[in-house]
């Protein structure tokens, strides 16, 4: 039997010490927060689920939800297959490689405040490149007062800067497919259409997984760009949950609703990942039902 | 089934060619008849899959015609030529099932559902994947899946020709046996016209009918593995079929004879040679014997090669391999002679002919 020591606890501490002050911890307060409260000098008495209780039945929070929910749809829908497009269009080698690669990363490298800055001012009717130009040609653009203006500003502004996360992982998962599958395709007569279905697709599928993920769950738990751009308005028409929740922490001081709501939010974060990366993952090794692909 | 015919083809992957060097192909004119079981054998980069490919359509030549029965079809796209080709890493269609990977390319032909599943069936027995018909693709074994893409390459039975590039690269020993088998057991039956590019002899062997044997972009020799062995068409042929390979020997013609060192070895007849080529004589380790006379040589090195062993030794100042039987012995001052008729002389690497007929 090998000798038993515990050198190797040494080298999970600093991890654990880690995690411990970035998100245990915290968490934890954010815990002990949702279930007191509190009228400041650090007085706390024990509140229960009533927090919980409060959340749960305050429009305000669904009605934030919701938005949430929409909007994650709405930049999924438009990013994963514009990004699959882009990146089957995107050169396999050659000088134009490099070139498209560096273009496509731009958009990701610039911090998130200042990608709201940009679109506020590029939106904006008075100066904006695009307002202006919008309003010059006569449409009636103004996302300062018209909530669908407000979301199709932050969508376009999700959209561009996003895109080509989806497009670089798309086009990694591209890359990886031997010619042979290509030529093998040829000699079997496959169309267009049967090349991105039965090879470009499912060899893309565990790139495209991740890809899912992430932007569910950035979009998911957007802040920064929406409350530099329209800080949540017209009215609470871009209210979503995490402007809420700062506005609900750090505005009114609410501390113990705040806290629940966090909690409720994650959860929910937590949950919807999960049960995405299991659905997408589930495929493999299933049989296939007979007949299935019959004349495709 | 049909009879291809390369005529001057030629072929550079680089833009604007310059030298041979330039060339994946250099020129090739070749037939390949109808219903013939072809190997085309070579070292790695010696241009197979390129003409391979040219065949089927995935490349285009720079130079040449390929012609189907007669038909120029240089120009068609690889669907509409109606070839079958098996390449030397498994390609199966992920998301669809065993059966389904074998349907698509019938289906894709118009073939009714019923109808392709029913050829896709008889396949799949042929290749023993009969149980994992309803399985999805994916999660297969590298062998189960190069059966499947081998699958694919038979399932259609109205194909123009069947080209396999290595396919049983991946495949473990005891199966490639059992594959290779089939695959003649299938030409045998059906009369397939198939061209099977390997580099490894024993598989060009057995396999074909006649060997295609390339060097350096250009096809140097075909012949039946009889051939290959007894009249290797260029000392390339020589080394690269045969184990050990052959010996060539650098030498000087003297009239009807050529001399190595002192020694000097007749010829059945007065060779004609051009110019001032670089003369050579080639002789298997087969044909060299070991024996108490002849000329002298000093062992370096015997291999036991079970059955066999072979004799590395140098005589005037060349090396040469000999071929022993496992019991024969070996004299203490040994020397070797040359079976009579089976030397052969190459000018600037290619066999002159010494009036045996065959060129």
């Amino acid at each position: 039997m090998k000798p038993v020591n515990h050198k190797a606890l040494f080298l999970v501490i600093p991890v654990l010490v880690l995690v411990a002050i970035s998100a245990v911890i915290p968490l934890m307060t954010v815990v002990n927060y949702s279930v007191q409260d509190t009228f400041g000098n650090n007085v706390f008495t024990w509140a229960g689920t009533s927090w919980y209780e409060n959340v749960l039945h305050s429009e305000r929070f669904w009605n934030a939800l919701v938005r949430n929910l929409i909007f994650s749809g709405i930049i999924l829908a438009i990013e994963i297959p514009l990004g699959i497009l882009v990146a089957l269009h995107m050169p396999r080698r050659g000088f134009g490689v490099a070139v498209c690669l560096v273009l496509m990363a731009l958009p990701l490298l610039i911090p998130w405040n200042v990608v709201g800055t940009i679109w506020q001012v590029f939106g904006r009717v008075d100066i904006g490149l695009l307002g202006a130009a919008l309003k010059g040609a006569g449409v009636d653009y103004n996302y300062v007062q018209d909530p669908i203006d407000a979301w199709a500003t932050l969508i376009a502004m999700d959209v561009w800067h996003w895109t080509s996360l989806v497009t670089l992982l798309a086009y990694a998962g591209l890359v990886s497919i031997p010619d042979a599958y290509y030529q093998a395709a040829r000699i079997d007569g496959a169309s267009g259409w049967q090349v991105f279905r039965h090879i470009q697709l499912p060899k893309m599928a565990h790139v495209l997984t991740i890809a899912i993920l992430l932007r569910f769950m950035d979009s998911f738990t957007i802040y920064t760009e929406p409350f530099v751009v329209t800080g949540g308005g017209p009215g609470n028409s871009t209210t979503f949950v995490s402007i809420d929740l700062v506005q609900m922490a750090v505005g009114q001081f609410d501390l113990g609703p705040a806290a629940a709501m966090s909690i409720i939010y994650f959860l929910i974060i937590l949950t919807f990942s999960w049960v995405f990366y299991a659905v997408m993952t589930r495929e493999d090794s299933k049989p296939v039902p007979d007949e299935k692909e019959n004349a495709s | 089934m049909a009879r291809i015919d390369l005529a001057n083809v030629r072929h550079a992957y680089g833009p604007e060619p310059q030298s041979d060097a330039d060339y994946a192909l250099r020129h090739v004119n070749q037939a390949f008849d109808n219903g013939g079981a072809y190997a085309l054998l070579g070292p790695s980069g010696c241009g197979k899959t390129s003409l391979l490919n040219i065949i089927s359509g995935l490349v285009a030549p720079t130079e040449g015609r390929v012609r189907f029965d007669g038909v120029d079809v240089t120009d068609l796209p690889t669907a509409r030529r109606n070839i079958s080709q098996v390449f030397q890493f498994p390609v199966v269609y992920d998301s669809m099932s065993v059966r389904d990977n074998l349907a698509f390319p019938l289906r894709n032909r118009g073939m009714k559902g019923v109808e392709a599943k029913k050829r896709a069936d008889e396949v799949l027995d042929m290749i023993g994947l009969k149980r994992q018909g309803n399985r999805r693709a994916r999660g297969l074994t590298a062998d189960e899946k190069q059966k499947i893409s081998l699958g694919r390459g038979l399932v259609r039975s109205d194909v123009n020709a069947i080209l396999f590039d290595e396919p049983l690269t991946v495949i473990d020993p005891e199966m490639k046996w059992r594959l290779r088998a089939q695959l003649k057991e299938l030409h045998k039956r059906f009369g397939y016209t198939m061209i099977y590019v390997t580099h490894d002899q024993t598989e060009a062997l057995t396999f074909a009918d006649k060997v295609v044997v390339m060097y350096e972009g250009q096809i140097v020799q075909v012949g039946s593995p009889e051939d290959l062995f007894e009249r290797p068409r260029h000392t390339f042929v020589g080394y690269f079929i045969g184990s050990p390979g052959m010996n060539v020997i650098p030498t000087q013609l003297e009239g009807q004879a050529v001399r190595v060192g002192e020694y000097v070895a007749p010829l059945p007849i007065r060779p004609i040679i051009r110019g001032e080529p670089k003369l050579e004589i080639g002789v298997r380790p087969e044909y060299v014997r070991v024996s108490s006379e002849g000329i002298p040589m000093q062992i370096k090195r015997v291999e036991d090669v079970g059955r066999l062993k072979i004799v590395h030794a140098i005589a005037e100042g060349y090396p040469i391999t000999a071929v022993v039987r496992e019991g024969a012995a070996i004299p203490a001052d040994p020397h070797f002679t040359i079976d009579t008729g089976k030397l052969l002389l190459y000018a600037d690497s290619w066999r002159v002919d010494l009036g045996d007929g065959v060129q």
